[in-house]
């Protein structure tokens, strides 16, 4: 296998035009978390016409609710949350310069199209290895939505966060070309 | 007449949280091993060995295997002969749960279906209690993370659907489900009952050591076959293509009406967590 592509945080659009499908990725730099709940308050902002709490163009949003961090440790687990949750919402993020989403499972053809049309990339992170991925965790801050708990927008900084390449602006997508190759008849 | 008091059981159920929560079982770190000689796509053997690692660093240094620690599934078998006394037995349930997810820095996942405003504790827990013989209690917690719980299904087929109708219904649901359930996925088929029964045998079914036998040989057939068609589907570890989508299928059945023909599918994500205890 090759050796992965390393990406600095914020993403500039050809950093994400080089990008394909099946691309192993170690991010350093910025993260963003996000889920459910504070994908539905932004989403309120934009359509108010209001600010957002941080400067999204270029930036990176983990779909991640994190467990508590235990005394002595940056972070808790945390691991990628089901991304399609977010998919109503994520269209206007990534028309406002949003660049790179991390999570886990199929978006809808309305995300991966805004993501052709303004060049964003969605990556998965692997599910369920919360111990493992809160290790490339230096440093967390809140930055918005405290009342959320684990919901709350934490601004992370990330060294060698792996990630996989699942739609890349082409409009392809690793799991409908990964399920076609190894699908026996 | 043996008297318990509900307050060990607190601790115990607070212990149990907390250990279910970051030590993988021995069976699921088997059937890792099992799937990565099995597997032919070099990504997905990558993602199984990542998984390893995971549980491996979860149990060292006691943090959660996943953030998902789930919602707190609590199985109580309590023995006839046995007096409960200190307490309330259900609260003493809570109270271990509310403890283990603070002490143990769980995150907590329960909230109001409408406003969705957290309940901050992670309780109500679901609780199944069934008396059983005896002068024991045994009990489980399971925690049960969202992903793969939102892809499971109960469904009333017909009579005339038959065994085959079964397993189409299954193998669609996993080919649908596709990477959302955290594949590596162990697959808890319920057959039979009647529609809540249904639910909770697929459930059940979920706690049987991977790698056992079905001690019915014809569900034992059926589990095989249907292993090998979801196998076939080519969703692999994490949806990423590859030959391990799920790493068992398990099935309880009991009779039903005769006019029904009820199937449940519980999908459990390779978090497979579950720790028992009979006091």
């Amino acid at each position: 296998m090759p050796e992965p592509i390393r990406l600095k945080t914020p993403l500039r659009d050809e950093d994400v035009e080089r990008l394909r499908i099946g691309d192993r990725v170690l991010i350093s730099g910025i993260l963003y978390t996000g889920r459910d709940a504070a994908h539905r308050r932004l989403f309120e902002l934009i359509k108010e016409g209001k600010e957002l709490p941080f400067d999204i163009r270029g930036q990176i949003i983990y779909y991640v609710g994190p467990t508590p961090a235990p005394p002595g440790k940056v972070f808790g687990s945390a691991g990628p949350t089901t991304s399609y949750r977010m998919d109503a919402y994520s269209p206007a993020l990534i028309e406002r310069g949003l660049k790179g989403m991390i999570g886990k499972g199929m978006r809808s053809d309305v995300v991966k199209e805004a993501m052709r049309k303004y060049k964003a990339v969605y990556f998965a992170a692997t599910g369920g290895a919360g111990a493992l991925l809160a290790k490339r965790i230096k440093r967390a801050e809140i930055v918005a939505y405290e009342d959320l708990g684990p919901e709350a927008i934490q601004r992370l900084e990330v060294e060698d966060f792996p990630v996989i390449v699942i739609n890349d602006i082409k409009g392809d997508d690793l799991y409908i070309e990964g399920e076609k190759r190894y699908k026996k008849t | 007449m043996r008297e318990i008091d509900v307050r060990l059981i607190i601790e115990k159920v607070k212990e149990l949280c907390i250990q279910a929560n970051t030590e993988l079982g021995e069976d699921v770190l088997q059937a890792f091993d099992h799937a990565i000689e099995k597997e032919e796509s070099p990504l997905a053997i990558e993602i199984l060995k990542e998984l390893k690692e995971n549980a491996r660093i979860a149990r060292e240094e006691r943090v959660p295997i996943c953030q998902d620690t789930g919602v707190a599934v609590i199985f109580l078998e309590i023995g006839q002969d046995v007096r409960l006394v200190g307490g309330d037995l259900k609260e003493a349930i809570f109270e271990g749960v509310r403890k283990g997810y603070r002490e143990g820095y769980l995150r907590k996942s329960m909230c109001h279906p409408f406003t969705r405003a957290n309940t901050g504790d992670n309780t109500p827990a679901i609780l199944h209690t069934e008396i059983v013989p005896g002068d024991k209690v045994k009990v489980m917690v399971a925690p049960k993370g969202g992903g793969s719980e939102n892809m499971s299904r109960v469904v009333m087929l017909t009579p005339s659907d038959g065994i085959e109708g079964i397993k189409r219904y299954v193998v669609q649901r996993v080919k649908e489900s596709g990477s959302n359930p955290c594949p590596p996925t162990i697959i808890g088929i319920g057959i039979g009952g009647n529609f809540e029964q249904a639910a909770l045998l697929a459930k059940k079914s979920l706690l049987r050591p991977l790698g056992s036998r079905n001690p019915d040989p014809e569900l034992d057939g059926l589990e095989s076959e249907l292993l090998e068609e979801i196998n076939r589907l080519g969703i692999g570890p994490q949806g990423l293509g590859g030959r391990t989508t799920s790493l068992a299928v398990h099935i309880l059945m009991m009779p039903c009406h005769i006019a029904s023909f009820p199937l449940a599918i519980n999908i459990q994500c390779h978090a497979h967590r579950h720790k028992e205890i009979i006091i």
